[in-house]
């Protein structure tokens, strides 16, 4: 007999939502304990939050657990509202490590900031729990829930150095364009759940396949705005305009994590959106995607080409990497969004870990985001100069690196569809792009130093480089076993491509 | 036929006031427009039926949040706004721009306008109490950290110098 308990919540559901529950606990955690610390002893709060995503991480393996023993497809819990399939399970993965290795490099770069306050930490777990929510969300209300819960998180983390005029307006532009685009993404989804009447992307998906005639203007409405939400959150042209003000303004730590989780994110967002409500509005959709992602790849990578400041570059080098995975998107087939997933995988680890270097020549007066201030840092430190080499060669899609495979399976998509006028726009702006990147790499190499003070990476910074240089060069040299290794994770791509594509 | 009339009254009172809201130059009148907004979104609520959401608006968004707006503005003393060439520029830009959005989105909504029906739910507490918590409790319950976020958000920004 079902107790009355019961009908809300049971066991089950609360089983399926575990890693996010124990994020939103260990969060409040880190907030309690940071009273309790002495002014000297924040390094603790860093600690807790790291152990909150181990205990998130355990309980996400036991979802996955449960999931592969059933041989099941997907669980869904809380009446259907949240479902944890092979690709929300992937991408919560993929959040778990990017927010630690952003935890290693953000300790000893928030005390040089002395900003080292434990509210950083707990925004930080929030908003993994907002990305969470976006991954594995089945319902457009849990979907925006999830998207403004990591928005606000991000705006408050991007505006964290009160002291530095760059990061509060940075931060203000950034609520601002968000909060929009926000608006604009819920009138989409609002105009989605008037015309099909129900709150469940599968539904909506159904529901407006069988629409009259009539209401296709209204339909095409809802596209537009819905996509042009979208847009913006990926940071795709022309939507593109808060990127580089907030990546530069944000505590550079931050500016790895927004461009790293926080895209995964998005992009979990769009591919449930896609894959789901927008699946068989493909004919609206495609020609607003094919000309957003070549003026991405226009826009970012030549205004990449032009710029001075590190943590500049690499936010439009960003914008141009999104350029390449809408092409997965444009290609929409099983290689496609297998490319998206394994692109936005590898770009995990080689952004974060460029950013990892660019946190290093952060020194007590020396804010060091300018390429001038990287110049010379093959005779300061040969090691993290060397890294840098390999992150940067694998942004720009050179092989034997990590980054070749994100390029090499949207290459084939794009093949496999016949759409080889973009694949040889791509490879042009892969050219490009090295252009911006042996820049950097000439500056470290080949100038002398600029000023004469040391550079001395903290440990966990350190740690994050050789974490991040290691997958880089390792998923590079052995993608196989690497996939062998990760064999659970790595299926739920393909898994979920049938699943979607059928 | 009643129901149309006090729809077309409300409908346009909404949108008068909402723009009068952008008109003023000084905050306090802002604000009160912004009251006559809410007001009336309340009432437009009411004619769909939805009891339960007309009263919340106007205890939540015209009661309580107003007040905040008004305690906030009367607090920093904000005067009258000024013009700025950027803010020329926006309007010279801004407003034709504006116009062209809604007439595309009047033709839009004018051509595919059907009657779609808002099934059997009723706007009563006890319906809206059972999807809050049955339907909607996770979103419901992420509302809560939403919230606890915003909160925190603020502390952090606010904080003073201790150091």
């Amino acid at each position: 007999m079902q107790t009355f308990a019961a009908q809300f919540a049971n066991a089950h559901d609360l089983m399926v939502v575990m890693p996010m529950v124990m994020l939103t606990l260990f969060a409040c955690g880190v907030l309690i304990i940071d009273l309790l610390l002495p002014a000297g002893d924040k390094r603790w709060n860093a600690a807790t939050a790291a152990l909150g995503l181990l205990f998130a991480g355990g309980s996400l393996w036991r979802v996955q657990a449960t999931l592969a023993h059933q041989g099941m497809l997907g669980v869904s819990a809380f009446n259907g509202s949240v479902v944890m399939d092979p690709m929300a399970i992937f991408f919560c993965w993929l959040f778990l490590i990017a927010t630690g290795i952003t935890i290693l490099i953000s300790v000893r770069y928030m005390e040089i900031e002395q900003e080292d306050h434990g509210e950083y930490y707990a925004l930080m777990l929030f908003s993994v729990v907002g990305m969470m929510c976006m991954a594995s969300g089945k319902d457009i209300v849990l979907l925006f829930i999830g998207l403004e819960l990591m928005a606000i998180s991000t705006y408050v983390l991007v505006g964290f150095l009160r002291r530095d005029k760059r990061s509060n307006e940075a931060a203000l532009k950034y609520l601002l364009l968000g909060a929009f685009s926000s608006g604009i993404f819920a009138y989409g989804l609002s105009l989605m759940y008037g015309l099909s009447g129900t709150t469940d992307v599968t539904l909506i998906g159904r529901r407006l396949a069988g629409l009259p005639e009539s209401s296709h203007p209204i339909l095409m409405l809802a596209v537009v705005t819905t996509l042009a939400g979208l847009f913006f959150k990926i940071a795709a042209v022309p939507f593109h305009q808060w990127a580089p003000d907030a990546y530069e303004g944000a505590p550079t730590a931050i500016t790895g994590f927004m461009s790293v989780a926080g895209k995964a994110a998005a992009w979990a967002l769009l591919l449930r959106i896609f894959a789901f409500a927008l699946r068989y509005e493909q004919t609206i959709w495609m020609p607003m995607v094919i000309a957003v992602a070549v003026m991405t790849l226009t826009g970012g990578n030549l205004a990449a080409m032009t710029q001075n400041n590190l943590k500049r570059l690499l936010a439009y080098s960003s914008i141009a990497h999104v350029g390449y995975m809408l092409l997965g998107l444009v290609a929409w087939n099983e290689t496609g969004i297998k490319g998206i997933l394994v692109y936005l995988l590898v770009y995990t680890f080689m952004n974060l870990g460029a950013f990892a270097v660019i946190v290093s020549l952060r020194r007590r007066d020396l804010i060091g985001d300018e390429i001038d201030d990287i110049a010379g840092l093959w005779f300061k430190r040969p090691v993290e100069a060397l890294l840098m080499v390999i992150f940067l060669l694998s942004l720009g899609g050179i092989p034997p690196l990590a980054g070749f495979y994100g390029k090499y399976f949207i290459f084939l998509s794009l093949i496999e569809t016949g759409h080889y006028v973009l694949a040889s726009l791509a490879v042009f702006y892969i050219a490009v792009s090295l252009y911006y990147y042996l820049r950097i790499i000439n500056a470290m190499l080949m100038r002398p130093a600029l000023d004469a003070e040391p550079i001395q990476p903290a440990f966990g910074l350190r740690l994050a480089l050789w974490v991040t240089a290691l997958a880089t060069v390792g998923i590079g040299l052995f993608p196989e076993i690497f996939i062998r290794a990760a064999a659970w994770t790595m299926t739920a791509p393909r898994a979920v491509t049938q699943a979607f594509l059928r | 036929m009643m129901h149309t009339v006090l729809f077309i009254i409300f409908a346009v009172v909404c949108v008068a006031a909402a723009i009068n809201l952008l008109a003023q130059r000084h905050p306090i009148n802002s604000a009160l427009s912004l009251i006559v907004v809410m007001g009336s979104l309340a009432l437009l609520y009411l004619l769909l039926g939805a009891e339960f959401v007309a009263a919340v608006q106007i205890i939540i968004y015209a009661g309580a949040i107003m007040v905040l707006f008004v305690f906030t503005i009367m607090l920093l003393n904000a005067g009258e706004e000024e013009l700025s060439k950027s803010s020329r520029v926006a309007i010279v830009f801004g407003v034709p721009a504006v116009a062209v959005i809604v007439a595309a989105l009047a033709y839009i909504l004018s051509r595919g306008a059907g009657t779609a029906a808002l099934g059997d739910f009723i706007g009563g507490p006890k319906e809206i109490g059972r999807l809050l918590f049955r339907d909607f409790l996770l979103p419901f319950e992420v509302t809560s950290v939403l919230i606890l976020i915003a909160i925190m958000g603020a502390v952090v920004l606010a904080r003073r110098e201790e150091r």
